[in-house]
């Protein structure tokens, strides 16, 4: 598993994001600059540019035409996927952190930081795959953050709820017609850095400061697996296909220059999905992860690291051959 | 007289002494003389207030009534000079006139001698439990964070943990030195902890206390507090609990009783007269602030306990009552150091056996025209028995074997010039008539040294370029690891001044023909940061380690065998005589190990890197004796890893022989059960994995049943279909598997 290195940026990495097909991937950094890659051979294909800060999130629809992307200039920006072309801007008081499509691409929901007196918010737009259309300015729900601000947030299935996660690590549940709160369940004992959904939506899984990361239903928010790790946690996966899950991380930030990388513990961490055993790691970055995208069909993965490279991977044979006896004797 | 008595405060100055001889006329105004002199130390007796009362014949009656001119006086006067021994025969007791009077006064109202109830008798909690496991499986205990447990050694599995208490010690935990006590640390004392349920069974009060150390036996318990014994007032709620006396008052050092629970005796934190006289002028004399520990050195049946005051003289006492033997200390001009003979020798050396008395070894600096001396002495008969004079000494350090059957002086010496230090091993061997001496000159400065235990090998570090007086903190490593862990745990570690040019040096005695022959090295090897060894409880097996945690401690550790059973190696030239097979068999590493310990059976090899020694990455690994890891946990706050000690073994010679014999039988049942052991273990962990599988399965069918009934059919956006289908190539490949060309016969 030769993994390819993408050198594209120039500042940590912030967030990956595979097309519905898998065969982009879009990337982003603190460096304002959004890159596009083919993730069959990591050619890159074309940049986004136009942010004045460093980019937080990045989602882009199923058809892959609009691209939206959050960042540190207090703003959203849809791009055209195939030009380059900005086509509309919200702006807002704060950084955007958080920019999610709902499955069904006709709602967009943005989290926004909390500073200088304003908490953080959550919106949600109504939202076209149209180039040429003209998009709403103003959100059909505001949800203020409570206590704790929210870090991560996304979709469930059919649009039921909007789940969000805390900088306490609790995860809250908000209906996702109304924006009505619904429930909030302690889930880790530090921040959530990370939300992914499974690509049916019905469970997710939570990564956090605490070097623990959580699979929970999306329904009622029950923690269904843990997976201990023995580093901070940036990022968590779930991979399709096979029953694992993907954990990065590593030491905090601003701690790397005084460890070695043998102490960094940078690794890609892979666990069974059901067994929750650590199954193997994988060597290369040089800091922590900051984020890990998978393919959506599960035949690679992408990690972006706090040391500015895209290691791009793709499955050997081994990793999906790989069964327990368990699951040997008992297909499902 | 009468006048004075009826000021009440004037009462308060009176104090009564009893107890002093009781001499006819002729000697009385001596005596008064001596006690005058003995009591003005006091304070000032006032005019005739110095009276003995005489009998008829004009004989003392063994007390005195003295006056002072303040009740201040009266009370030094009490506090100093009560329980004053003034011969062998005479011990005064001094109280206060109004004490005799008012307690003789209550004594008067008892109305008749009660006999006391008798106890109920409480069965004691057998405290040796643990040793009943089927397995022989050791415990350990483990310190993270704030909270301590107390695990079984499961090998490669997770240990069994026993029980684990939050807060269970203040500052640290240790066990006594043969497994029966847990000790937890507080600021009000130390407690004890027992049996199987680990219950309380003793606590010692000692405000602050920071050391403790244990007698061999388990019997005493010496503590040492930086903040000297404060009386709390008589009526605090407190004192009740408060097991000291006012003749305590600013000592640090109490030596407890461990089955009562009661103080036996309390020290100052340096001995009486040490202040007094001059500085210690040995060069390895210690700072004045700093406190030695153990203070006291106890011999191996805990009969005996002494401590050393640099310069001057031993003290030794005695147990159980701890009072000095022969009443006096020896007197030994600029003694620096002082170790005990591990078991008792006979004082014309040769077998020693139960007939042989204690020995203590001390050496002597090069000070007024007189060489540097090491002597051994017999106790209690305080006979020396063997000196052995030295040159150009910098610093010496004993080392006994652990039957006592050799000592090894390591005498650090300087050249010609002063400028730099080489090492001399000398060997006393006490088992031989005489006991005759051998001297291993070496050109390094040797760092460390450990003897095999119970055995006639060693190893030794040494480094070319070492400082002129070697830092005593690299000596003491493996000593302390001997010793069980007891004491505070070594912040740290031996931290070495950086990266050293070692090498580590393998010796052995040479046996001709079934006689001793000369101490010879086996081989030497060079390692870059070794600084300490760690000898397998049982012998043979030798774990070299670089301990320290310090950020450029790669924590190497290398696992040596002295009787390898393979091919055996070639031997050094020399050494063709000395029964030993030198192979290393591993070298394992632990990044900022901070400690290492040998489980008591000498099986496993425990390393730790705890938060004390400032490791970035802490936890604990296991090895087996061969050097192979066998398991590995990394532990947020990892404070100690410590294994509980074993009381030595109740096997006789001839039963051990025995074991040995049919060692092959035993080993072939344990790998059976082991192996039975491990196939229930692998059964449930598969039943484990059904069971998770099974419910993750049912879990998704139901929601997936749902939401699909939820869904209606409509697949929303990101889950349809791409319109552009997968283009499915077929590629038709032929392959020639065989040809062969056969002529047809016809």
């Amino acid at each position: 598993m030769r993994p390819i290195l993408l050198k594209g940026h120039e500042r940590p990495l912030t967030q990956l994001k595979y097309n519905k097909e898998g065969d982009l991937l879009f990337t982003t950094a603190r460096d304002k600059v959004v890159n596009v890659y083919y993730s069959h051979n990591g050619e890159r294909l074309g940049t986004y540019v136009g942010h004045q800060g460093a980019l937080w999130d990045v989602e882009v629809d199923p058809t892959s035409t609009i691209l939206i992307t959050g960042a540190a200039d207090n703003s959203i920006k849809l791009w055209e996927v195939r030009t380059g072309r900005c086509i509309h801007t919200w702006d807002f008081p704060t950084a955007v952190k958080v920019v999610k499509l709902n499955e069904d691409a006709n709602m967009l929901l943005a989290v926004t930081e909390e500073r200088m007196g304003n908490l953080g918010t959550l919106y949600v737009f109504p939202f076209v795959i149209d180039t040429s259309a003209k998009h709403a300015e103003e959100p059909i729900i505001k949800i203020v953050s409570p206590d704790s601000k929210f870090t991560k947030a996304g979709w469930s299935y059919l649009n039921k709820y909007i789940i969000a996660g805390h900088a306490d690590g609790s995860v809250s549940q908000y209906d996702g017609k109304t924006g009505e709160f619904l429930k909030n369940v302690a889930v880790h004992d530090k921040e959530i850095t990370d939300l992914q959904f499974a690509p049916d939506r019905t469970y997710f899984i939570t990564a956090s400061k605490d070097k623990t990361a959580r699979i929970l239903d999306t329904k009622n928010l029950k923690i269904m697996k843990t997976y201990v790790a023995d580093a901070p946690l940036n990022t968590a996966a779930i991979t399709p296909k096979k029953d694992y899950v993907i954990l990065g991380g590593g030491q905090e930030a601003r701690d790397v220059t005084t460890t070695g990388s043998r102490q960094g513990k940078f690794e890609a961490r892979f666990y069974h999905k059901i067994f929750e055993d650590e199954i193997g790691r994988l060597k290369g970055h040089f800091g922590p992860l900051n984020h890990i995208a998978v393919h959506p069909d599960g035949t690679g993965f992408a990690s972006g690291g706090e040391d500015g490279y895209v290691r791009l991977h793709h499955f050997d044979k081994s990793y999906f051959d790989f069964l327990y006896d368990v699951e040997r004797i008992r297909p499902e | 007289m009468p006048a004075l008595i009826d000021e009440p405060s004037v009462l308060d100055t009176i104090i009564v002494v009893d107890g002093a001889p009781i001499v006819s006329d002729k000697k009385v105004d001596a005596l008064s003389k001596v006690l005058k002199k003995l009591f003005s130390e006091a304070g000032r007796i006032r005019e005739d207030n110095f009276h003995m009362p005489l009998t008829a014949e004009g004989k003392t009656k063994g007390y005195v009534f003295i006056g002072f001119e303040t009740p201040e006086q009266a009370e030094r006067a009490i506090r100093g000079l009560n329980n004053k021994r003034l011969d062998a025969k005479h011990t005064l007791l001094v109280n206060r006139f109004t004490d005799i009077e008012r307690y003789g006064e209550e004594a008067d109202e008892e109305e008749e001698y009660q006999e006391p109830a008798e106890e109920e008798y409480h069965e004691q909690e057998y405290l040796r439990e643990w040793l009943k496991e089927p397995n022989c499986a050791d415990q350990f205990v483990l310190y993270r964070n704030e909270t301590v447990a107390v695990c079984w050694n499961r090998r490669s599995e997770k240990p069994d943990t026993i029980l684990s208490r939050d807060k269970w010690t203040e500052t640290y935990v240790a066990w006594s030195p043969l497994g029966s006590y847990l000790c937890s640390v507080h600021r009000q004392g130390v407690q004890l902890w027992a049996g199987e349920g680990y219950e309380r069974k003793q606590r010692f009060t000692h405000p602050g206390v920071q050391l403790i150390d244990f007698s061999p036996c388990e019997n005493y318990v010496v503590t040492w507090s930086p903040e000297p014994i404060q009386m709390i007032p008589d009526d605090s709620p407190f004192r009740a609990l408060f097991p000291f006396t006012p003749a305590d008052e600013g000592k640090q050092i109490v030596v407890w009783n461990v089955k009562t629970g009661l103080p036996v005796r309390t020290f100052s934190a340096t001995p009486v007269g040490a202040e007094q006289g001059p500085a210690a002028t040995g060069p390895a004399g210690p700072g004045p602030k700093k406190i030695s520990w153990p203070a006291f050195k106890w011999t191996s049946d805990g009969k005996y306990l002494a401590r050393c005051v640099p310069g001057q003289q031993i003290f030794v006492y005695e147990t159980p009552s701890l009072g000095l033997v022969d009443k006096k200390s020896i007197k030994i001009d600029g003694v620096v150091d002082f170790e005990w003979a591990p078991a008792k020798i006979a004082p014309s050396g040769g077998a020693g056996g139960k007939k042989g008395e204690h020995v203590l070894s001390f050496w002597t600096p090069e000070m007024n025209n007189q060489s540097a001396r090491v002597t051994l002495m017999t106790v209690p008969s305080k006979e020396v028995i063997r000196t052995r004079n030295l040159f150009n000494v910098a610093d010496c350090r004993l080392h006994w074997q652990s039957k006592g059957d050799y000592l090894c002086v390591k005498v650090v010496r300087f050249t010609k010039t002063k400028k730099s230090t080489f090492t001399n091993l000398e060997f006393f061997r006490l088992r031989e008539k005489n006991i005759p001496i051998e001297v291993v000159e070496l050109k390094d400065t040797v760092v460390n040294f450990a003897w095999e235990p119970a055995g006639d090998r060693l190893v030794t570090i040494s480094t070319s370029d070492a400082p002129v007086v070697p830092g005593s903190s690299i000596a003491g490593a493996a000593a302390g690891a001997a010793a069980g862990g007891l004491g505070k745990p070594a912040a740290g570690g031996p931290g070495g001044p950086g990266p050293l040019k070692t090498f580590v040096s393998f010796y052995g005695l040479e046996r001709v023909k079934g006689v001793n022959g000369q101490f010879r090295q086996i081989a030497s090897e060079e390692r870059k940061s070794a600084n300490s060894i760690f000898w397998s409880p049982k012998g043979r097996f030798v774990v070299v380690a670089s301990v320290g945690g310090t950020s450029n401690n790669t924590g190497e550790v290398d696992f040596w065998d002295f009787d390898y059973e393979g091919e055996r190696k070639e031997t050094v030239a020399g050494a063709e005589d000395v029964s030993a097979n030198l192979v290393q068999m591993a070298t394992g590493q632990h990044y900022q190990l901070t400690d290492v310990a040998w489980d008591p059976t000498g099986r496993y090899v425990a390393t730790s890197a705890s938060t004390w020694g400032r490791a970035l990455e802490t936890g604990y690994m296991i090895w087996d004796l061969k050097g192979s890891l066998v398991r590995e946990e990394h532990l947020e706050r990892f404070k100690q890893f410590l294994w509980r000690p074993r009381p030595p073994t109740l096997l006789s010679k001839e039963q051990m022989r025995e074991v040995r014999k049919n060692l092959r039988e035993y080993s072939r049942v344990f790998e059976q059960e082991d192996l039975a052991e491990e196939s229930q273990a692998s059964k449930e962990l598969i039943a484990q994995r059904v069971r998770l599988l099974e419910e993750w399965r049912a879990w998704r069918r139901a929601v997936v049943s749902e939401l699909e009934a939820e869904r209606g059919g409509v697949l929303p956006l990101e889950l349809r279909d791409s319109e552009k289908e997968d283009e499915v190539i077929e590629e038709i490949v032929e392959e020639v598997v065989e040809e062969k060309e056969e002529v047809m016969e016809g």
